[in-house]
């Protein structure tokens, strides 16, 4: 008995060694990993934070709100942001305005209308081409067909269709990502009650992608905002002393669209406009309005994330 | 003996079926479902009983390419409803169906029952509300969730999901019910719960379900018909089925010496 279980036991023992060296030489591969991972993510975000440090401490002596309400001027000590951010706000408007519902009724006609077949899968390819599509480009196309051919010249109309042009494919992509996630169990309880295309898709589908299309359509927003490029081409201005027309007037309809075609500045474009000036004193400005539209665009990429987080806690597949 | 005495409600006449990959999932089957009875359908994996079920409310015609050939005429109108010029939409209208895994909507539990009768243009809110009781009360749900009508219909467990889905399929009043493998998630307790369902059902409709539970297809159902490669091997009522099958294969697959 003895003799015959004591060389069993050491090849137990030799082979339990082997199997422990072998497991810790495996897991080295998850330190090195997780390593080179983590000093890739530091990177990316110690180069933001640092940039956005440096903005904010060669940008705080503007952090007042006389900076929000006062017309750009000739003396950088009283130049202000107010026409660019109404610019902005308006051409925002515009934008969401259009891109919205043509990018929404795009991605749900794609996903759930459109035949199947070699001309779809064409229009998928060059959707998402588009996104890739330099937005100069986009410029060149709006000072040609907005500018000229429409004759909507250099204003918030045009820089906002421009750039709802330039987000749509953002929110059509981010639309069919969020519609291609519901289950297909849901859909066929839909239609095994007696439901349309038409009910599935407007009574479900929607309503459950609701936070991902939202989420696509803010980070849309978010790039739309700190355009530069695309605004140039079409002929924004960079120095306006005026604000466009109010929207909302105190008589009826109190709607008033007199704005559309006022021309106008936008936050990048100011911060472009300071930055070119060769006095010290303006690239303080420049330095805020950039640390400004860095908090803009990380709050609304929060918000989206915060929206796609309320959206989805009450539905679980 | 009862086949003489009970109305068809529906049956099948030569139907095959080819899904768009050009498969024949269906082989000419010949099959009658009984008014007010429950047809069991079962047979291994992949014998196509769950496309045969999917046939009946033209839940093949959601996805491209599949085709019908033969006919499923549904009595008293005789409508051939697997005909071009009938819209799958009125077949689902006539012919509900209860799915493997509980798929209720995101909404609340009143929300899920209501929404049939809602696409089906019901605005009144008295008969909605009537209505939706009715059916929960016909799935036996109605005293579990009576105090928690607007209660998301997630918060229930697998076993509640499942009857909400029963009583979903059941407030538009169909003539028939399809249930492809109703307790196949659930645990035994729900299980027993959902087959005295449907045998309490049968009284105002008409039942075809799949199983791959044979003592569940013994249990429940008045017939019972075997499938095996897309062909219907045999079809009998459920006792002759089950202790004197006239076919080697259905003796062996209900044995248990295949499948």
């Amino acid at each position: 008995m003895q003799a015959s279980t004591t060389p069993a036991k050491a090849s137990v023992l030799s082979n339990l060694n082997a199997v422990r060296t072998m497991i810790r030489r495996h897991k080295r591969n998850d330190i090195i990993f997780a390593s080179i991972g983590l000093i890739a993510l530091m990177l990316a975000l110690l180069t933001l934070v640092t940039l956005f440090v440096d903005l904010v401490l060669d940008g705080y002596p503007k952090f007042n709100l006389t900076f929000f309400s006062d017309f750009p001027s000739r003396r950088a000590g009283s130049a202000g942001l107010l026409s660019a951010w109404v610019g902005s706000l308006l051409v925002m408007i515009v934008t969401f305005l259009t891109a919205v519902p043509m990018g929404v009724a795009a991605g749900l006609y794609l996903e759930e209308y459109a035949p199947k077949n070699w001309f779809s899968d064409l229009i998928e390819i060059n959707v998402s081409n588009l996104a890739g599509v330099p937005s100069i480009i986009y410029g060149l196309l709006a000072l040609g067909l907005f500018v000229y051919g429409l004759d909507l010249g250099q204003s918030i109309l045009t820089a906002g269709l421009t750039l709802g042009l330039l987000i749509l494919p953002i929110v059509i992509v981010s639309t069919r990502e969020a519609v291609r996630g519901i289950p297909v169990a849901i859909r066929e309880a839909a239609y095994a009650v007696g439901a349309t295309k038409w009910q599935v898709v407007s009574d479900h589908v929607v309503k459950y992608s609701q936070g991902g299309i939202l989420t696509g359509v803010i980070i849309g927003m978010s790039r739309a905002i700190g355009e530069t490029a695309p605004i140039i081409t079409i002929g924004a201005l960079t120095f306006i002393a005026f604000l466009p027309p109010s929207p909302i007037t105190d008589v009826a309809p109190y709607l008033n669209f007199e704005w559309l075609s006022a021309s106008f500045t936008v936050l990048p474009i100011q911060m472009f406009n300071w930055l070119s000036r060769p006095e010290h004193a303006f690239h303080i400005n420049a330095a805020a309005t950039g640390a400004i539209i860095i908090l803009v665009t990380l709050l609304m990429n929060g918000t989206a994330i915060w929206l796609r987080y309320k959206i989805r806690k009450n539905i679980k597949w | 003996m009862m086949n003489t005495t009970t109305a068809i409600k529906a049956e099948s006449r030569n139907l095959d079926f080819f899904y768009s990959n050009g498969h024949r999932a269906l082989k000419s089957i010949n099959m009658p479902l009984y008014e007010n009875k429950i047809t069991a359908l079962i047979g291994p994996s992949g014998c196509g009983k769950s496309t045969f079920l999917r046939c009946f409310n033209r839940m093949h015609d959601l996805y491209p390419g599949n085709k019908y050939q033969g006919q499923i005429i549904m009595h008293p109108d005789n409508t051939n409803i697997l005909e071009a010029g009938v819209d799958p939409i009125e077949v689902r209208m006539r012919i509900s169906m209860v799915f493997q895994k509980p798929n209720p909507f995101p909404k609340t539990i009143f929300e899920n029952v209501a929404y049939g009768l809602r696409v089906r243009d019901e605005k009144n809110k008295r008969t909605i509300a009537d209505k939706v009781e009715e059916a929960l009360k016909g799935a036996a749900l109605w005293n579990e969730v009576k105090d928690r009508l607007n209660d998301l219909a997630f918060n229930l467990s697998g076993g509640q999901q499942q009857r909400l889905c029963i009583a979903r399929a059941l407030a538009t009043d169909p003539e028939i019910m399809l249930f492809d493998e109703p307790t196949s998630a659930l645990d035994p307790i729900a299980t027993a719960n959902i087959e005295e369902l449907m045998s309490g059902l049968k009284e105002k409709l008409t039942i075809l379900v799949v199983t791959h539970n044979m003592q569940q297809a013994a249990r429940v159902s008045d017939y019972t018909a075997y499938m095996y490669l897309g062909e219907l091997m045999e079809y009998g009522d459920t006792d002759t089925i089950f202790t004197r099958p006239t076919r080697k294969e259905t003796e062996d697959y209900i044995t248990g010496k295949f499948g």
